[in-house]
C-alpha cells in the first residue's frame, strides 16, 4: 500500500478523490438534514418558547399562517409513544417466536419459504399498509370484537397493530441472526445434560442472544416512531393527550404530513413548526437507533 | 454413594413418577413446538389477508378497463379517475433516482471498501452512514423541502423529488455495494496486483465486474423501497391532482403511493376501491423489480 500511493498517477489520484467525495457526501447529507431542521426550529423557537414546546399539553396550530397556535408537543410525543408500544406489544412475541421458529426449529425447506415471506411483508409500501389498517383491520377485526361505538374510524390500535406487522421482520430477522450466532457448543452441552429443543430454546438460545434481541426491538421502536403513512391514514389526525386506543390521535410524523398537506406557506410559524417536530423526531429516532447500535456491537464482541 | 441408595433411584415409584414427569415435558414441548408455528403463522396470515384485501377491493375496479385506468388522468367522478399521472411519474422519479444515487453510492462503497484508510475520518463516516439508514423518510422530506424545494428553489418539481429519493436510498446501496465488494476474495486484488495492476485499475478491472451482480440487487431493492415511499414525496409537496406528464426536470410531477394516499382518504367507497385497485398496479410493479433483483442474484452472482 505505502509503495503503491507513492508512485500513483495523477489520474488515478483523481478518481481516488472522486470516490472519496462520493463517501464525504453522505456526510454532507447529515450535516444538511441538521441545518434545515435547525435553522428553521429556531426560527420556530423565537416566536414559540421551547419551553411550552415541551411542557404544553395542548398542539392547536392557528388557522392560515399558524399565529396565535398554542404549539405544546406533548400530545404528539403521547401518540407517538402509544402507536411505538402498542407497535412492540403486537411485533415483539410475534418477532420473537418467529425467530426462535426460524432458528431452532424450522427445517432449511420451511426457513427457505417464511423468510422470503417475511421480507415481502417488510417491503409492502406503508400506504398500502395504511389503506389495510383503514379498511380491513378497524372494520372487520376491530369492531366486530370491541363494538362500533367503542372503536371510532380513526383509532391509536388499528395504527398499532398496523405498525406492529411492519416491525416483526425487523424484530425477527435481527433477533434470528442474534440466536444462529449463538455457538452450538452451547446448545449441545444443553442436550448433553439431558434437555429438550423447548428447553434448550428457552434457557440457553433465548439468554445468550438477549441483547441482540434487544437491539432489535430499539430498532423497531425507533422504525414505528419514524414511521408516517400508516398511522396518519388508521390512527387520525386529532392530537389529543389519552391512552385509549380505540379514539382517534395524531403522531409526531402524522401532524408534520397534515401540516404539508394543508400547505404551509414558507416563513411562517405552522411551516417552521414541521422542522421543530422533525428535530424532535430526529433526536428520539437517532438516540434511539445509537443505543441499538452501542447493543448489537457489544454481542458481536462477546461470540467472535 | 452407596449401594441403598442407588437401589433407591432405581425403585419403580421412583421410575414411574420420573416418567410421568417426562410425559408432561412432552406435552410442554408439544404445546411448545404449536406456539412457535402460531406465532410464526400469524405474520404470514397477516400478508395473505392483506393482499387478499387489496386484490378483493380492488380488482373490479382494475379489470373493469384495465387500459383507461392506466391511461386516464384523475378525476373528482371516482368511476372515471385514472393513475397515468402517477404512473408515469413514478417510473421518472424512479429512474432519476437511480441515476442520482447510484454512482455515488457504488463510489463511496469503493472509496470504503477498497481506498480508506483506517483512521478517524473513516470511522466517522461509517458511523455516519449507519445513523443516515436510520433516519425516518419524513425527516428526508423535511431535508428535501428546506433544501431542494426552497432554497435550491426547485419547488415541487421532478427533481426535487428523485433528490430527495436518491438521498433517502443512498445510505441503503452503500452497504449493498460495500457487502458485495467485500464478497470477492482478496486473491482477485492480489493477482491483478502481482500482474502489475494498480489499485484502481484492479478495482475497475477485476473487483467491480465481480461485484456488479449483488450491487445491482442491492440497487433494485433500494429502488423498489423508493418507489414504495409516500412521507417524502407529501412533504416536498409534489401535486396529487395534475394533468399533465413532465416534460422538464423542473415540472411537477405526481407519483403512485401519493394518489393511493389521496383516495384513501376520501370518504366514497368508489374512490376507496381506486386505491385499492392503484395499490395492486403498485405491488405488481415491487413484485417485478424483485423478481428481477433475484433473477440477477441467483443468476449471475458468483460463487467463490
Amino acid at each position: 500500500m505505502s509503495i503503491a500511493t507513492r508512485t500513483v498517477r495523477t489520474g488515478e489520484r483523481v478518481i481516488v478523490n472522486a470516490l472519496f467525495a462520493c463517501a464525504v457526501l453522505s456526510v454532507a447529507v447529515t450535516v444538511g438534514i441538521v441545518a434545515v431542521l435547525l435553522v428553521d426550529a429556531v426560527e420556530f423557537f423565537r416566536e414559540s418558547s421551547l419551553v411550552e414546546f415541551l411542557t404544553g399539553t395542548v398542539w392547536a396550530p392557528g388557522q392560515g399562517g399558524g399565529e396565535g397556535g398554542q404549539y405544546g408537543v406533548l400530545p404528539l410525543i403521547n401518540g407517538t409513544l402509544m402507536i411505538g408500544l402498542g407497535a412492540i406489544v403486537v411485533g415483539l412475541p410475534l418477532g420473537v417466536l418467529t425467530a426462535i421458529y426460524l432458528s431452532e426449529y424450522a427445517n432449511p425447506r420451511v426457513r427457505g419459504v417464511l423468510k422470503p415471506t417475511l421480507e415481502i411483508l417488510a417491503g409492502i409500501p406503508t400506504v398500502i399498509v395504511g389503506y389495510f389498517a383503514l379498511q380491513f383491520i378497524t372494520p372487520s377485526l376491530l369492531r366486530p370484537i370491541f363494538g362500533d361505538d367503542r372503536v371510532f374510524v380513526f383509532n391509536a390500535a388499528a395504527g398499532s397493530i398496523a405498525v406492529g406487522l411492519m416491525i416483526l421482520p425487523i424484530i425477527a430477522s435481527i433477533s434470528e441472526d442474534a440466536m444462529r450466532s449463538v455457538p452450538a457448543s452451547l446448545r449441545e452441552a444443553a442436550y448433553g445434560l439431558g434437555s429438550t429443543k423447548r428447553q434448550v430454546s428457552l434457557r440457553v438460545v433465548v439468554p445468550a442472544a438477549l441483547s441482540g434481541i434487544a437491539a432489535s426491538v430499539i430498532l423497531a421502536f425507533s422504525r414505528a416512531v419514524g414511521e408516517t403513512m400508516a398511522v396518519t391514514i388508521a390512527a387520525g389526525n386529532s392530537p389529543k393527550m389519552t391512552f385509549d386506543y380505540f379514539t382517534s390521535i395524531q403522531t409526531l410524523t402524522a401532524s408534520i404530513a397534515q401540516t404539508v398537506s394543508g400547505e404551509a406557506a414558507a416563513g411562517t410559524v405552522r411551516y417552521n413548526a414541521l422542522f421543530a417536530l422533525g428535530l424532535t423526531l430526529f433526536v428520539i429516532t437517532l438516540a434511539m437507533n445509537l443505543i441499538s447500535a452501542r447493543i448489537v456491537r457489544r454481542f458481536r464482541q462477546v461470540y467472535s | 454413594m452407596t449401594a441403598s441408595s442407588s437401589v433407591e433411584v432405581l425403585a419403580p415409584s421412583r421410575l414411574r413418577r420420573g416418567a410421568t414427569r417426562s410425559g408432561l415435558k412432552i406435552l410442554t414441548d408439544a404445546a411448545f413446538s404449536v406456539l412457535l408455528f402460531v406465532g410464526t403463522i400469524v405474520g404470514v396470515i397477516a400478508l395473505a389477508t392483506l393482499i387478499w384485501t387489496i386484490v378483493d377491493d380492488g380488482w373490479a375496479r382494475l379489470m373493469a378497463d384495465p387500459v383507461a385506468f392506466m391511461t386516464s388522468y384523475v378525476s373528482r367522478l371516482p368511476a372515471r379517475a385514472g393513475i397515468k399521472a402517477a404512473l408515469v411519474g413514478s417510473a421518472y422519479l424512479m429512474a432519476l433516482t437511480a441515476l442520482f444515487c447510484f454512482p455515488v453510492g457504488v463510489g463511496a462503497a469503493i472509496y470504503l471498501e477498497e481506498f480508506a484508510p483506517r483512521n478517524r475520518v473513516t470511522n466517522f463516516v461509517e458511523a455516519n452512514i449507519a445513523n443516515l439508514a436510520g433516519v425516518p423518510s419524513v425527516v428526508y422530506g423535511l431535508l428535501g423541502l428546506g433544501i431542494f424545494a426552497r432554497f435550491l428553489r426547485m419547488g415541487p418539481s421532478l427533481l426535487a423529488g428523485a433528490l430527495t429519493l436518491a438521498v433517502m436510498s443512498l445510505p441503503v446501496i452503500i452497504v449493498a455495494a460495500r457487502e458485495s465488494i467485500r464478497a470477492v476474495p482478496d486473491g482477485i486484488r492480489l493477482g491483478a496486483f502481482a500482474l502489475g495492476a494498480t489499485r484502481w485499475q484492479t478495482v475497475r478491472r477485476q473487483v467491480l465486474p465481480a461485484a456488479m451482480p449483488g450491487t445491482l440487487t442491492g440497487t433494485i431493492l433500494a429502488l423498489s423501497r423508493a418507489i414504495g415511499e409516500t412521507a417524502p414525496l407529501l412533504v416536498i409537496g409534489l401535486p396529487i391532482v395534475i394533468f399533465s406528464l413532465p416534460n422538464d426536470l423542473r415540472d411537477p410531477v405526481s407519483a403512485l403511493p401519493l394518489l393511493i394516499f389521496d383516495w384513501t382518504s376520501r370518504p366514497q367507497a368508489a374512490f376507496a376501491e381506486a386505491a385499492a385497485a392503484a395499490s395492486i398496479v403498485l405491488l405488481a410493479l415491487l413484485l417485478a423489480m424483485n423478481a428481477v433483483a433475484i433473477f440477477l442474484r441467483n443468476r449471475y452472482t458468483i460463487r467463490w
